[in-house]
């Protein structure tokens, strides 16, 4: 396998041979069990071929013997750190073939609960960035801010992480009467954190030196591959589904798509895609404030729905905008309660193929950065 | 004079030698204990977090019970490692950071072998250190062992020049390898020590920056030499997962842990041996000094050095091993080597 390369020197010929490393699927740094193939020239990465599948699980197949409402446990733990913008799509798409409209405060209360989930997960995309730069404290800053966001989401819905609360035609429950001052000094600590990391890593000068010019992704090879999210947009991309086809009640909040500028390095580099993260977790805060102030205090959270929940023969592509970009489920209904097929299209899966395009010719420990740049998340990636 | 407590009260006998050598065995292993506490309780501080609570009180028993834990773990060696290295190289890593206590000034009255090359010595015997290291990766036979002992050998290697430059240039000031000498020299009060100048009248003004940016240099130096953060890149477990001691487990591993800290406890009493005047009280040799004092100075002034290293370590990202080379070689020597020429023009000068 390894390529031999033969240089010719004063006194004698010295042979050298590239390494075949395996990095994962137990390695403290591919965020899961992702197994990355990688062939080094000394420290030089010439070639990542990542191994997937550790975590399969068959969702899709599942699914298909599983009633509509049924799915969406199992939805939840496709990106187990946005849950709540997993289940959104889904049950859009069933509300849309059973032609359901929500209640208005349904709407408001989803818009939030997203927003804020979104929040958690960029704060974990950042904060295990960090970590794999050596940064360890604004990890824990992090952490120690998303338990915050969770303790909301958990009053809501029961769970800390796998929500089953966007039901189809509502909410499992209603949120509680402190919901909204919750959410509001919940902002505030964001707020404070994201300052103080901005201060203490991101302008960091080794921390820039680090991630500014490594793993370069050109707005055209992200479109090629299909790329979502904020890798699309850090290379300048202003692809933003909640702007571009705004569903539910995006319409009616005033908010940047947040795309990435070569600030410090060269467009789309690891500090572009981190940056646009930083700057989306202000945005989420701004949509949540306005969706706050507008949300009715009063109202149904359930729509009336029949007792067996059965879609007509006809298919659907609902898209939303994940944290980790454009997330789809492509639904075909066959008259019956349970889905012909359910497919999705998982946003970290694409994100990840364009790995090897990005990270040939940069070090190791460079490769390590730009798969933390990309935020994946395994559980979506294998399904 | 003789500097040796231990040879003044008990004799030029074998049990004062002993007593010589045990007494800062005894003193590093303490030592590494609260460094590990230190480390625990420092980082946790700084992240708003408590850190160790429930093994007594305050969690202070931890590293006891660290110590406890790692003794029970099964010794393994792997079948494909060279078994004579792979099982010598943690004992030659502790050794090597070990030997260089034997020319620290503790204090005016207890320096445990007095000898005129000190300096020279402890930069011969550091370098024990990154054998074991070499051994270390190169035997487990692993690729992450053998890329973190590559790296390893790079970084110490570069940065010992500098660290070398930087202390060299003190002892011109003090024209001695002596380090007790180079403490005795530093007499007088805190803008005596060398950081500013060392002992002068007033136009050593002009010698201070330099003095000043050769404490930086060593200061940084010294934590690429002892793998810390920024400069722990031989572990850096985002990629390496632990480097060259991956495969080590349980007794062995504690070596390589009880190396690292004793190697910090190593630089940093050269630092303050050098550049904060040792055992010298800041106040002048008639306040607060004395061969009690002076042990009090001496450890006080290493753990504020010590706690700088871990304050760096929970602030800063890691440096990438070619950004490590490039701050060695092209910012680092340069810059010790302008230092050293000033300060030995100033002392042709004057």
């Amino acid at each position: 396998m390894a390529e031999k390369k033969t240089f010719e020197m004063e006194y004698s010929k010295v042979d050298t041979e590239r390494m075949r490393l395996n990095v994962g699927p137990q390695h403290p740094s591919t965020h899961g069990v992702l197994r990355l193939e990688v062939e080094l020239d000394g420290e030089i990465v010439t070639e990542v071929v990542p191994h997937m599948g550790y975590l399969h699980r068959c969702f899709e197949k599942h699914c298909e013997a599983m009633t509509y409402p049924q799915c969406i446990p199992y939805i939840d733990r496709l990106d187990y750190i946005s849950s709540m913008n997993n289940e959104w799509p889904y049950v859009m798409g069933v509300e849309k073939l059973m032609g359901i409209e929500v209640p208005e405060r349904v709407e408001y209360i989803r818009v939030i609960m997203a927003e804020l989930n979104r929040i958690a997960n960029h704060q974990i995309a950042v904060a295990t960035f960090g970590l794999d730069a050596g940064a360890f404290t604004p990890f824990l800053y992090y952490f120690r801010d998303r338990e915050e966001i969770l303790a909301i989401l958990e009053k809501a819905s029961g769970g800390r992480l796998l929500y089953n609360y966007f039901w189809v035609g509502g909410l499992a429950a209603d949120v509680h009467p402190t919901f909204k001052q919750e959410c509001l000094d919940v902002i505030k600590h964001i707020r404070a954190t994201n300052a103080e990391v901005t201060n203490l890593l991101i302008y960091n000068k080794i921390f820039i030196d680090r991630t500014a010019n490594v793993g370069i992704l050109p707005a055209d090879v992200a479109i090629n591959f299909g790329c979502s999210g904020p890798v699309l947009r850090g290379s300048g991309f202003p692809l933003d589904l909640r702007r571009a086809e705004p569903y539910s009640i995006y319409d009616r909040f005033d908010f940047n798509v947040v795309v990435g500028k070569g600030e410090v390095g060269t467009l789309g580099d690891c500090w572009d895609r981190n940056i646009v993260r930083m700057g989306e977790m202000e945005e989420s805060c701004k949509i949540i404030e306005q969706a706050i102030a507008q949300m009715p205090d009063t109202g149904d959270v359930q729509e009336k729905l029949p007792k067996k929940i059965r879609i007509p023969k006809s298919e659907i592509l609902s898209r939303a905008e994940s944290p980790k970009g454009d997330l789809g489920f492509y639904i075909v209904g066959n008259g019956t309660d349970k889905p012909e097929r359910l497919r999705c299209r998982a946003t970290s899966f694409i994100n990840l193929s364009v790995l090897p395009e990005i990270s040939k010719g940069y070090m190791i420990a460079d490769l390590i950065l730009i798969l933390g740049s990309i935020d994946i998340v395994l559980g979506e990636v294998d399904r | 004079m003789e500097t040796n407590i231990f040879i003044q009260l008990l004799g030029n006998n074998w049990i004062a030698y002993t007593a010589i050598a045990v007494l800062p065995l005894g003193f590093l292993l303490l030592y590494a204990l609260v460094a590990i506490l230190a480390e625990l309780k420092v980082s946790a501080w700084m992240q708003d977090r408590l850190g160790p609570m429930r093994t007594g009180p305050w969690g202070i028993l931890q590293p006891l019970a660290e110590v406890v834990k790692l003794l029970q773990k099964e010794d393994i060696t792997p079948d494909l490692a060279n078994k004579v290295l792979y099982n010598l190289a943690p004992y030659m890593m502790f050794t090597g950071a070990y030997a260089a206590v034997a020319v620290i000034p503790f204090s005016q009255q207890f320096v445990p072998s007095n000898i005129n090359l000190g300096l020279f010595y402890i930069f011969a015997v550091s370098a024990i250190a990154t054998i074991g290291v070499v051994m270390g990766g190169w035997a487990s036979n692993n690729k992450y062992s053998l890329l973190g002992a590559m790296r390893s050998v790079a970084q110490i290697i570069s940065y010992e020049i500098p660290a070398a430059m930087a202390i060299l240039a003190t002892a011109v000031l003090a024209s001695s390898l002596n380090l007790n000498e180079i403490n005795t020299v530093q007499d007088g009060g805190i803008f005596n020590w060398f950081i500013f100048g060392g002992p002068g009248p007033w136009f050593k003004v002009f010698v201070l920056p330099f003095t000043f940016g050769l404490c930086l240099i060593y200061m940084i130096a010294s934590l690429a030499e002892t793998n810390r953060t920024p400069f722990d890149i031989p572990e850096g477990e985002s990629e390496l997962v632990a480097g060259y001691h991956t495969e080590y487990g349980g007794m062995k591993f504690a070596m390589f842990f009880l190396g690292e800290y004793v190697n910090m406890f190593i630089v940093s009493a050269i630092m303050a041996t050098i550049f904060f005047g040792g055992w010298q009280s800041p106040f002048g040799s008639s306040i607060m000094s004395g061969p009690v004092w002076g042990l009090f100075w001496f450890l006080a002034k290493v753990g504020t050095v010590v706690f700088f290293q871990i304050w760096l370590r929970w602030t800063l990202p890691r440096l990438r091993v070619d950004q490590l080379m490039d701050l060695g070689w092209k910012y680092l020597l340069p810059m010790s080597f302008i230092c050293f020429f000033a300060i030995a023009l100033w002392k042709m000068l004057i």
